[in-house]
């Protein structure tokens, strides 16, 4: 590892040109441009959170006005959700190592793969110029009337930005089902490939079969609002309730696009650092099908309390309670693959420890709110908000920064310097738990979610949250430092430093522009560490 | 009153208790499994840590027999989860059919509570009910929607515009409790609160009387009866051009499309608002919208004149059930109506 040298060339070092970054159709290449802009996208989310949580450290919210402070929490949603999370592990490391793992030199459509990012961008530019015109007060959640009839900022142009992202999405799907459809090497079947893979292909069909729902739920906000159609106006004989249907038809769906594939990414990590084949192999692949599926039927619940009957609202209750089952399966199935493995305490495997953790707690407090009687009063607290956020945010960035640190020596040819990372790692958990813990309590107590003002007994919780913020800032700052550090003093990392399998780590590192010099053959399953010598590529 | 265990909201209805119980048996089942996983994962990690670089984890493939323990354990949890918090569902938003629950109309707009009682009483974001008693809210909302949430009731459910959803709670502890809108509905989110107050039976009594001079809420809506002029069609003297609204609330109405429906507050709304979304069988489809002309307060006046009005017996609605399609059935008088009279809540 240590006398490792980087490769004579690589997918970084053929072409410095900025054209030549622009215009790149490398699937790496891409990879790098979309890493660069969700961060930046991070960093706008992550003020917005620091100003939330600033404000809510006294209970008078005598730092902004009410009005600031609804765009504050909106945009922090809009941007956090659709900006980051939703394209965050999918666009780069799905984009940078579908290609490698199965053995394929590029995605299937190479040049759609960049027009998608150029259509995220463009999409990005729109919602990024609805916020410094003024800002939009919707919540992420665009809820008609209010969105319709009620705010007067730019709600039309916010939700074009979204529109256009979410072509994106879309496209990116498209191009990742039908690149492990048809560019797998000879003899990687359906079962050699990495769970990764599975993930990311279940995390494709949501995108591919969701977003269109949600294109056409902000065109009809936008319709709404210029023509006054009266779709959502009761008034004109249309129903408010009915944007909610169609907006959770996709977002509820769309909470695994974010998740899902960070529980393939963790799977890769646990197998690695146990040095062992992920225990159950077929039923974590299959959970992550059965999640794709069952998420479309839950979207009810969101509404336990806005109006459905009784009787529908039971089956969304059961149904919720159902798609909880294959996340538990994969849970037990991690845990059950650390059994007699060989269990390294490297950085990635912090992480991943941290999101069986965060997601854990995330998946029973979501039990909670399945629960119809229990909901009632849980629904739109600060519950809802720590649940989500263990998920999105412990779960699904655990999930993220450790496969960044996983395959950052693949990505870059160096090391992370890995004393610093495992206080970054450590940091982040306990920010993390701090913000976020409280307000379960809170939630409980009562506190309703989107408040500026609040009643007094609740500020020492508030407190304890806010100041757990902060060291998850610094904690979010630290990875950002010592990785770009790492590019040009990271000690060389090596083809595979972690002595792993999988056809990503057969190449070098970094790739060469077509990933491998020549096509490889696969002859085993994935994982295959244990005993048999043998090696990946024949 | 607000004070109680500082972690923990009072539980102050009939209802909280129960929620409260689900909830502490969620709670268990989840501190069990975290322990649980987090406690395997621990010695596990500790226990198989690398003790040399170019070691290898053991070969082992799965159980079928493990995951379907697994699979089949949580599932049994989950459904008891689901039956019970079914079960507790059904008591939260199916009101209790008796006659001695006191209603409330409930207005929310943005961003106040407006409560109108049916002894004429109006408040603003503070609400006085009788400690003990099951109080019905009925209500709406005049622009966007918002939630009606009391924490330490346990209670919470949105109000919408354009239609009257029933909520309703038994407090059990006189008190002084936060009314916080739960649904974003703008700037002044956070600010849409208010207080519930809850009386002993006594005092309740002294603060009802104490509304002097006001009309109660059916007589404010027979003067807005009497000055839209609805009376030149709904009055026996009118022609007959349209029907007779006495003891229509709650009875059964047929429709020019053969339907059926309950003459409840919904459908009174909608008659006055939308008349030709559900004409009554044998009129012609004549009465004009008032969508516009009456705002929602007067609109839950008319509501609850129309509920006062005692059926007449001599009113051609009774003897021929045919022109006006209110079915046969036996006229209860208005006190079978959960609204009942005015009167009989003094
Ligand atoms: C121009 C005559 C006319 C006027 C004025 C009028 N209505 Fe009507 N109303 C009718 C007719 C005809 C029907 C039956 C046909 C229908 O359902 O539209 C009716 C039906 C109703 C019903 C449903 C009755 C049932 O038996 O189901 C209600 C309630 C009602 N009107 C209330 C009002 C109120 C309150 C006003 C005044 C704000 C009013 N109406 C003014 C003609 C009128
Ligand atoms: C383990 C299974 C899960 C169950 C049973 C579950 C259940 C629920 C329920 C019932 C709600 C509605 C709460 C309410 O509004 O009252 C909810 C909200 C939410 N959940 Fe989950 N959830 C689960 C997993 C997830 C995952 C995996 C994610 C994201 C990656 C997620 C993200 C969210 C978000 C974002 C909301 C709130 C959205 C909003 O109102 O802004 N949940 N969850
Ligand atoms: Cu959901
Ligand atoms: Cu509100």
């Amino acid at each position: 590892m240590t006398t490792a040298v980087l490769p004579r060339e690589d997918y970084l070092n053929t072409d410095y040109s900025l054209r030549s970054w622009l215009l790149t159709t490398d699937h790496k290449r891409i990879c790098i441009l979309y890493l660069v802009t969700i961060t930046l996208f991070f960093a706008i989310g992550g003020a917005f959170a620091a100003m939330i949580r600033l404000s809510l450290a006294t209970p008078t919210g005598s730092l902004v006005s009410d009005e600031t402070y609804n765009k504050l929490f909106t945009m922090h949603g809009i941007i956090m959700v659709f900006f980051f999370l939703v394209p965050s592990i999918p666009a780069t490391l799905g984009n940078f190592f579908i290609p490698i793992m199965i053995g394929a030199k590029d995605v299937a459509f190479p040049k759609l793969n960049l027009a998608s990012w150029y259509i995220f961008t463009i999409g990005g530019c729109f919602t990024l110029w609805a916020l410094i015109t003024g800002g939009v007060d919707t919540g992420w959640t665009f809820y008609t009337p209010f969105s319709t009839l009620s705010s007067n900022t730019n709600v039309s142009l916010a939700a074009l930005g979204i529109f256009i992202a979410g072509f994106a999405s879309i496209l990116t799907g498209l191009n990742f089902m039908v690149t492990i459809h048809r560019m797998r090497a000879p003899g990687m079947t359906w079962f050699r490939m990495p769970l990764f893979l599975w993930s990311m292909y279940a995390t494709s069909l949501i995108m591919v079969l969701g977003t269109p729902v949600l294109a056409i739920t902000l065109l009809l906000v936008a319709a709404e609002r210029l023509l006054h159609l009266g779709i959502f106006d009761p008034a004109r004989g249309g129903d408010p309730v009915l944007f909610q249907h169609l907006f959770w038809f996709y977002s509820h769906p769309a909470v695994y696009i974010m998740i899902v594939p960070s529980m393939g990414v963790v799977s890769e990590i646990i197998a690695a650092f146990s040095r062992k084949r992920v225990f159950g192999y077929e039923f974590v692949a299959f959970s992550s099908l059965a999640i794709a599926v069952f998420g479309f039927l839950v979207w009810g619940h969101h509404l336990f309390v806005a109006g459905l009957s009784v009787y529908s609202a039971m089956v969304f209750s059961l149904l919720s309670y159902v798609v909880a089952i294959p996340s538990a399966v994969k849970v037990f199935n991690w845990t059950a693959t650390l059994y007699k493995g060989s269990i390294s305490f490297a950085t990635p495997m912090l992480y991943a420890f941290g999101f069986i953790w965060m997601f854990t707690i995330g998946g029973l407090t979501g039990l909670f709110l399945a629960s119809l009687g229990l909901d009632i009063h849980l629904t739109d607290t600060y519950f809802v908000v720590a649940h989500f956020h263990y998920i999105m945010v412990g779960g699904a960035i655990m999930g993220y920064m450790g496969g960044l640190h996983y395959w950052w020596p693949k990505m870059t040819g160096r090391m992370y310097p890995e004393g610093w990372a495992k206080i970054g790692a450590l940091t982040i958990f306990l920010g993390f738990n701090l913000t976020f813990f409280p307000q379960f309590i809170l939630g409980y107590m009562g506190m309703p979610r989107r408040y500026h003002v609040y009643p007094p007994e609740f500020q020492t919780l508030n407190v304890l949250s806010s100041a757990g913020a902060s060291i998850l800032g610094i904690g979010y700052l630290i990875p950002l430092v010592y990785l770009l550090w790492s590019l040009k003093y990271g000690p060389i990392a090596g083809d595979n430093p972690w002595n792993a399998k999988g056809l990503e780590w057969q190449t070098t590192s970094p790739p060469p522009k077509h990933n491998f010099e020549e096509t490889p053959v696969v002859t085993e399953e994935a994982y295959n560490y244990g005993g048999l010598e043998e090696s990946h590529v024949g | 009153m607000l004070s109680g265990i500082p972690l923990f909201p009072e539980e102050a209805s009939t209802l909280a208790t129960k929620v409260d119980a689900l909830y502490f048996f969620l709670v268990a089942v989840s501190a069990f499994f975290v322990v649980l996983i987090a406690g395997t994962i621990l010695y596990f990690a500790i226990k198989y840590r690398r003790r040399s670089e170019d070691e290898h984890g053991a070969s082992i493939h799965g159980a079928i027999l493990l995951e379907t323990v697994w699979t089949i354990i949580p599932l049994g949890i989950a459904l008891v989860m689901f039956i019970w918090s079914a079960d507790i569902y059904f008591q939260a938003y199916e009101p209790p059919k008796s006659n001695s629950a006191v209603n409330v109309y409930v207005l929310a707009k943005q961003w106040m509570w407006k409560f109108q009682h049916m002894d004429g009483q109006r408040e603003i974001n503070e609400l006085h009910v009788p400690v003990n008693t099951e109080i019905k809210l009925i209500m709406t909302s005049q622009d966007v929607i918002h939630s009606f949430f009391v924490p330490d009731f346990r209670i919470k459910m949105d109000v919408l515009p354009g239609r009257y959803r029933t909520l309703w709670f038994q407090a059990t502890k006189p008190g002084t409790y936060h009314l916080f809108c739960a649904e974003y509905c703008g700037a002044g989110h956070s600010r849409m609160v208010g207080q519930v107050i809850v009386m002993k039976p006594a005092d309740y009594q002294a603060w009802i009387a104490g509304g002097v001079g006001t009309d109660t809420l059916a007589a404010a809506g027979q003067k807005v009866f009497t000055n839209l002029a609805c009376v030149t069609c709904h009055s026996p003297d009118s022609g007959a051009r349209g029907p007779m609204l006495s003891g229509l609330f709650d009875q059964k109405v047929r429709l020019q499309n053969g339907q059926t429906v309950v003459a409840d507050d919904a459908y009174l709304r909608e008659s006055i608002m939308d008349p030709g979304a559900q004409v009554v069988a044998g009129y012609q489809p004549i009465m004009p919208t008032y969508q516009g002309l009456v705002n929602e307060e007067q609109l839950l006046e008319l509501i609850e004149y129309i509920k006062t009005l005692k059926p007449a017996p001599s009113a051609p609605t009774v003897t021929t059930p045919e022109p006006d399609g209110h079915a046969a059935a036996p006229k209860t008088p208005a006190m079978s109506s959960p609204a009942g009279a005015p009167a009989a809540h003094r």
